[in-house]
């Protein structure tokens, strides 16, 4: 174990602003780009049949 | 099952499983919808694995710190980028060269995700370069060579979306992938030889601390991991370009009939 | 793929001649030119040091742009009169119609800013050596910058934002001419003549690769685009 209490963990050796600056905003990124693509999915299949102006 | 958009050799023929059985968005899109949580499972099992042993196992870097920690994200997204973007050049090229719609939706279901790994590599690289050399960005050759990657992500992106005309999309997007493409290794040239000829120390994110092997195994679990997350996000992206681009066809329109279910 | 002179030359008089005609647009880009570059002193500071330093690289740049600026009628006006699908029809047409484009182009637009850019030398403060430089890289420079603009230009025929997509697509492809350029001036200035040479030896193998490469990739852009 490289830590001994979770406040080390997350002071980073004072380097936590920038680890969990990255780690969180790719996790952040990522959840939303799924989230946004699962959506997308979902209102093309809501989307109703128009016969004529097909988008 | 839907009609299969594949010619068979013979009239009642059942549908066995061919190289090309997935060229058919139907079926594609039917495959994909059974296999999208198995590769989020997947995924989310190798990021746990490689946070852990990035974190739990891998010792303090001597020079850098905790703060070399990053580069368990870095140099994966930074990988993902370059390669998803040459996955991309090679659907659309395969769907203008032989017409094969899957493969050009497919390509245009990549752009987004490669764009997104392209923005993480340089948002980390940024986190990264400010504790290690004291400033948010630095124009090493890497980073410079990542940035104009994002550029040619969001031409693509922008030229494929300008154009409202599927066909006509899809081809010039592949053109301009193609073109891109076989620019990289110019322009990566052209980057490394401009930074070596302005700056007097070499500041490169190639100064990476010695890696140890827990090191490397957790670099290595988290790429396959954003390898894996990849394919789940651009699967249902591209189900959903294949249900736009599609809705015309037969299967479609049973398909949102018989209610809309994921 | 073939190659028809006299429909080239046909299509380079052509054009030379509508620009011609039309004067105060044609050189609507240099006026860009000479206004972009004039512009930094003001934003930089009057100090000489720092805008002999950066004069080479805000002269170059601003080629770009205007470069850019101009390409986007390449194939607009033929498009909308209907004349570029005719072209489209005859097989070896289209080749000699975008290397005829593309020359009546350069020696409009481009060829322009090279004559421009000695007066620009010297608003930034540049010794005679590093102008004869900057207009050799320019001149070797220009061409390049017609040839990809006629890619983005044909990629992005008809389009409603057609003209600042060219700028994003077509902007990153030329960062390499652009760091030869000005590398080719830095080495002048450095009093490093054989690194100068190096970098017009790169800077022409770019033109070389773009002259090989880009008329063929314009070709089949206008095919997507018109089919």
């Amino acid at each position: 174990m490289n830590w001994n209490s979770w406040h080390e963990f997350l002071h980073m050796g004072g380097y936590g602003l920038y680890v969990w600056g990255s780690y969180l905003v790719c996790l952040a990124l990522m959840v939303l780009e799924g989230w946004l693509s699962a959506r997308r999915h979902a209102q093309a299949l809501r989307a109703p049949e128009l016969e004529e102006d097909e988008e | 099952m839907s009609q299969a958009a594949l010619p068979s050799s013979a009239p009642n023929s059942a549908p066995r499983w061919r190289w090309n059985t997935y060229a058919a968005p139907s079926r594609f899109y039917a495959m994909a919808g059974l296999a999208i949580p198995w590769i989020w499972a997947l995924a989310l099992i190798l990021g746990l694995a490689g946070l852990w042993v990035g974190f739990a196992m891998a010792p303090t870097d001597f020079q850098q710190g905790e703060a070399y920690r990053i580069i368990f994200i870095h140099v994966p997204a930074a990988w993902m980028s370059m390669l998803i973007y040459l996955v991309l050049a090679f659907w659309a090229a395969w769907g203008w060269m032989l017409n094969a719609r899957m493969a050009s939706m497919y390509a245009r279901a990549l752009a987004p995700t490669g764009a997104l790994f392209t923005l993480l590599a340089l948002w980390t690289g940024a986190l990264w370069g400010k504790p290690t050399w004291g400033a948010w960005w630095v124009w090493d050759a890497r980073l410079s060579s990542e940035f104009i990657l994002l550029l040619l992500y969001l031409g693509y992106i922008a030229l494929t979306e300008a154009i409202d005309e599927p066909r006509r999309a899809a081809h010039a997007g592949a053109l301009l992938a193609l073109v891109g493409a076989v620019n990289i290794p110019i322009i990566y040239f052209s980057v490394r030889w401009w930074n070596t000829l302005h700056q007097g120390a070499t500041i490169s994110m190639t100064a990476a601390p010695k890696m140890a092997t827990t090191m490397l195994w957790a670099m290595l679990l988290l790429t396959l991991s954003f390898w894996v997350y990849s394919f789940a996000v651009v699967w249902t992206r591209a189900r959903a370009i294949v249900l736009e681009q599609e809705s015309d066809s037969e299967w479609v329109r049973q398909l949102k009939a018989g209610g809309p279910k994921s | 793929m073939s190659m028809s002179l006299r429909l080239l030359w046909a299509v380079l008089r052509r054009d030379l001649r509508l620009a011609a005609r039309r004067r105060v647009e044609a050189l609507l880009p240099l006026g860009f030119f000479v206004v972009a570059a004039g512009l930094f002193p003001f934003g930089v500071g009057p100090e000489p040091q720092t805008l002999r330093q950066i004069g080479p690289g805000i002269v170059w740049v601003c080629a770009l742009l205007s470069a850019m600026l101009s390409v986007t009628q390449m194939f607009n006006g033929d498009w909308q009169d209907g004349s570029l699908e005719q072209m489209l029809m005859s097989p070896r047409g289209l080749l000699s119609v975008v290397l005829g484009k593309v020359l009546a182009h350069w020696l409009s637009a481009g060829l322009s800013l090279v004559v421009a850019s000695p007066l620009l030398g010297l608003l930034f403060g540049m010794s005679a050596q590093s102008i004869a430089m900057l207009c050799l890289s320019l001149l070797l420079g220009t061409p390049i910058l017609s040839l990809l603009g006629a890619v983005g230009s044909a990629l992005t025929l008809g389009l409603r934002s057609g003209a600042a997509l060219v700028f994003l697509l077509v902007l990153p492809l030329t960062i390499p001419a652009l760091i030869f350029g000005i590398g080719a001036v830095g080495a002048v200035e450095a009093g490093l003549p054989q690194q100068a040479q190096a970098h017009l030896s790169l800077l022409g193998a770019l033109l070389i690769m773009t002259c090989l490469s880009a008329p063929l990739a314009t070709v089949a852009a206008l095919r997507i685009s018109l089919d």
